[in-house]
C-alpha cells in the first residue's frame, strides 16, 4: 500500500515540483528496504532508525521509503525513482542493493547514497555496516554456560560472509567457556519464513540441542523454545515479549544514531562518502537486557560486552581453521578485509560450509 | 521413539495449511474456475485470524474470523470473474497482490505482538496412550478439520448428485447451462468455499504454526497449494498425499542437516519440491485418467445468453 502511495507521488511529482520550491530548505531522506517493515526484524529496525531521524530532526527533513524491494533489476528502478523524486540522501539497506546503487549513484552525482553491508564505494556512495559478530561472541559464551547438553542449534539463512562470521564468532565465544561445545547448523535458505524457522527449531531440539540461535529474521524459533521450555536468543529486535521465559537476550540493530548523524551531515553540507563498521561501542549493535539466567552468567556477559566495547576483537588468536590448520597466531587480530570475505569455519564447527 | 513422534507431529503441522488451501482450490477448479489468488486469500485469513484473536483474546474467534476473511475476500474475485467475466488469471494474480498489500496495512498494529496459540486436543485417557496417543488425539484442532475436510470433499465430489453437477459444470459450462443448471450460482459457492479454506489455512499459520503476525508470513505456501492441485490431477486423496510428502521431505531434510549429513543444503532445500512433483507425476502418469480428471472448461469465462 505504501508502495502504491509512493507510485502516486511519482506521478504527481511534476505537479508538486512547484510546491516543493517553497519547501526547498527541507531535506528529503529516503530508504530502500528488502523486506516488509512489518517483519519485526531487520527491515523493521532500519525503519525504526528512519523514524528516529524524523523525530530528531523534525521539520528540517522529510522522509520516504520503499519496502519489499527485491534484490535485482527492481532495485535499479527503486533507487532511480527515489533520486528523480527529489531524495537528496538515499540509504540502501541490503547487501543485494550494492550493484544497483553503484549504477544509480553514477547517474545522479548530486544525490548522496549510502549502502549497508556491502563493499563498493563511489564519489557519492558511502558504505556502513554493523559488527554483529561482536554480539554473537557474547551469545556464544551465554549458550555454553546455559546449555546442559553442550549443544546449540543454529538456524541460518544463506552462506554469505556475514553469516559465516557470526557462526565462527559464536563458536569462539562458546569454546572459551566449554572447549567441547557443539553447534548443529541448519540452513533454511531464506531470510524470512516463520514456518520454516519454526520447523528448523523443532528439528534441532528433537536432535538434542537445548538452546537455539538464529541468523534469520522472525520470532518463530523463539516461540518454539518457549513451548518446549528451553532457551534461545532473539534477533534484530528485542523479542522478549514472544518468549518471556525462553529468551536469554536479543542481538539488536540500532541504526538511529548513525542515520541521524548522516542526515545531519547532509543538512550541514559536510557529508562525504565514508566507510564505517559500527560495533557495540558505537551503540549500533546492542544486547537486549539479559534475562532468564543466573547472576554470574549475566555478570560474565556484561563483562565480555564491555571488553569488546573497549576495543577487544573476538577474532584474536590463537584461532585454527576447521581442518586444524592455524589461522591467527597468538595475539594476532583478524583484519576487517578477511572478516568481510569470510568463507571458512573455525575449529569445532560441526558442518560443511555450502559453497 | 520420542523423536519419531515429534517428527511426525512436525510433518503434520507443516502439511496442514497446504492441504487445506489445496483442497479448497480443488473444489474451485473442479467447477471450472482458476483462482490464482490463493496466496492472497491465505494471507488475509492469517491477518484476520490473528487480529480477531488478538483483539478478543480468543483464538477460537480468530479461527472463525480467518475463515470469514478468506470467504469475503474471495467474493471479490467471484464478482469480478463470474458476474463481470473478467480474465481469471489476471484477476487471481491481482487478488494475491492486493491481499499481500492489504494484509500488511491491516496488520501494522499487530506487528511485534505475541499471539495466543490454538490449544491442542486433550482427551483424558486417550491423549496419554503411549506412541499413538499424541498422534491421534493430541494435535491441534485444525489438523482434524483438514482430514475431515478432505474426506468430506471426496465424498461430496464423487458420491453426491450436487458434486456430480459441480464437476459437470467444470467440464462443460455450456452443456450444463443448456440443461438448466445455474452455472454462475454453483461457481460462486465453489469460489467462496475455496476462499474459506484458504482463509482457514492462513489462520493455521497465524494461530497454530507460528502464533504471531508478520507481513508476508505465508511465504509462498499459497503457490505450493496451487501446484499441488495440478500435480494431484484434481483428486482429493492425491492432494493429501502430496501435502504430506512435501511436509515429510521438508522436515526430513532439516533433520538430515541437523544430523550433519554432508549433502549441500541448497540441494536439500529444493528436495521437497522435487520429490512432490516426481511422486505426483508418477502416480498420475496414466494419461487417459489425467485427461478425464482435468476440468475441461478450467479458466474459461462463462457468459450466459441473455
Amino acid at each position: 500500500m505504501k508502495k502504491l502511495l509512493i507510485a502516486l507521488m511519482t506521478t504527481t511529482a511534476a505537479v508538486s515540483l512547484a510546491a516543493s520550491a517553497e519547501a526547498a530548505d527541507k531535506l528529503k531522506a529516503c530508504w530502500v528496504y528488502t523486506g516488509p517493515i512489518g517483519d519485526f526484524g531487520y527491515s523493521y529496525q532500519h525503519d525504526q532508525g528512519r523514524l528516529e531521524v524524523e523525530k530528531a530532526l523534525g521539520d528540517k527533513v522529510e522522509t520516504a521509503y520503499l519496502e519489499n524491494v527485491s534484490e535485482g533489476p527492481d532495485a535499479d528502478r527503486a533507487f532511480e525513482r527515489l533520486a528523480r523524486e527529489g531524495c537528496k540522501i538515499i540509504f540502501g539497506t541490503s547487501f543485494g542493493f550494492m550493484d544497483p546503487e553503484v549504477k544509480v549513484a553514477k547517474k545522479f552525482p548530486k544525490v548522496m547514497f549510502e549502502h549497508a553491508t556491502g563493499y563498493k564505494t563511489g564519489d557519492n556512495l558511502g558504505i556502513y555496516n554493523a559488527r554483529f559478530y561482536e554480539g554473537r561472541y557474547v551469545l556464544g559464551q551465554i549458550a555454553a554456560k546455559e546449555s546442559k547438553a553442550g549443544v546449540a542449534g543454529y538456524i541460518v539463512s544463506f552462506p554469505i560472509p556475514e553469516v559465516v562470521m557470526g557462526i565462527n564468532s559464536f563458536m569462539l565465544g562458546a569454546q572459551s567457556i566449554n572447549p567441547n561445545f557443539k553447534a548443529k547448523i541448519v540452513w533454511v535458505n531464506s531470510w524470512f519464513d516463520p514456518g520454516k524457522e519454526a520447523d528448523a527449531a523443532k528439528a534441532l531440539f528433537d536432535q538434542g540441542a537445548d538452546i537455539i540461535v538464529q541468523h534469520t529474521d522472525s520470532t518463530a524459533a523463539l516461540q518454539v523454545a518457549e513451548e518446549r521450555k528451553l532457551h534461545g536468543f532473539g534477533q534484530s529486535s528485542d523479542m522478549i515479549k514472544f518468549a518471556p521465559n525462553a529468551a536469554l537476550t536479543s542481538l539488536t540493530d540500532e541504526w538511529g544514531p548513525y542515520y541521524i548523524s548522516r542526515v545531519q551531515a547532509a543538512l550541514d553540507g559536510t557529508w562525504k562518502p565514508d566507510n564505517v563498521w559500527l560495533g557495540i561501542k558505537d551503540g549500533a549493535v546492542k544486547l537486549a537486557p539479559f534475562t532468564n539466567m543466573p547472576d554470574d552468567v549475566k555478570a560474565m556477559a556484561e563483562a565480555t560486552a564491555k571488553k569488546i566495547a573497549g576495543g577487544w576483537n573476538p577474532f584474536t588468536g590463537p584461532v585454527a581453521k576447521q581442518d586444524g590448520t592455524p589461522w591467527l597466531k597468538d595475539g594476532e587480530v583478524a583484519d576487517d578485509g578477511t572478516l568481510l570475505g569470510m568463507n571458512f569455519y573455525v575449529k569445532g564447527v560441526d558442518d560443511k560450509l555450502p559453497q | 521413539m520420542d523423536i519419531t513422534i515429534n517428527i511426525l507431529l512436525t510433518i503434520a503441522t507443516a502439511a496442514t495449511p497446504l492441504l487445506i488451501a489445496a483442497i479448497g482450490e480443488l473444489v474451485v477448479e473442479r467447477s471450472g474456475v482458476l483462482n490464482l489468488g490463493v496466496e492472497g486469500m491465505m494471507i488475509m485469513g492469517a491477518v484476520g485470524g490473528f487480529g480477531a484473536s488478538y483483539l478478543t483474546g480468543s483464538p477460537w474467534i480468530g479461527l472463525l474470523a480467518a475463515i470469514a476473511m478468506g470467504a469475503v475476500f474471495s467474493l471479490l474475485f467471484a464478482v469480478m470473474t463470474l458476474s463481470l467475466a473478467t480474465n481469471q488469471v489476471a484477476t487471481g494474480l491481482s487478488l494475491t497482490l492486493l491481499g499481500l498489500g492489504l494484509s500488511g496495512m491491516m496488520g501494522t498494529s499487530f506487528v511485534g505482538q505475541p499471539g495466543e496459540r490454538l490449544p491442542n486436543l486433550e482427551i483424558p485417557g486417550l491423549t496419554s496412550i503411549p506412541v499413538v496417543g499424541r498422534l491421534l488425539f493430541g494435535q491441534d484442532p485444525i489438523f482434524y478439520i483438514s482430514i475431515a475436510l478432505t474426506a468430506a470433499v471426496m465424498w461430496f465430489l464423487f458420491k453426491t448428485r450436487t458434486g456430480l453437477t459441480l464437476r459437470s459444470i467444470g467440464d462443460s459450462h455450456t452443456s450444463a447451462h443448456a440443461l438448466g443448471i445455474q452455472v454462475i450460482r454453483y461457481r460462486y459457492l465453489a469460489v467462496i468455499f475455496g476462499g474459506a479454506c484458504a482463509g482457514l489455512a492462513g489462520g493455521h499459520l497465524s494461530l497454530v504454526y507460528t502464533p504471531q503476525w508478520v507481513e508476508n508470513m505465508t511465504a509462498g505456501r499459497g503457490w505450493i497449494a496451487l501446484a499441488l492441485v495440478v500435480f494431484a490431477s484434481w483428486r482429493p486423496w492425491r492432494v493429501l498425499a502430496g501435502a504430506y510428502i512435501f511436509g515429510a521431505v521438508w522436515i526430513g531434510q532439516l533433520h538430515a542437516q541437523a544430523f550433519g549429513i554432508p549433502v549441500p543444503s541448497q540441494f536439500l532445500s529444493s528436495l521437497p519440491y522435487l520429490a512432490t512433483v516426481v511422486v505426483l507425476v508418477l502416480i498420475s502418469r496414466n494419461k487417459r485418467l489425467t485427461m478425464m480428471n482435468t476440468p475441461a472448461s478450467l479458466g474459461q469465462p462463462f457468459v450466459p445468453d441473455r
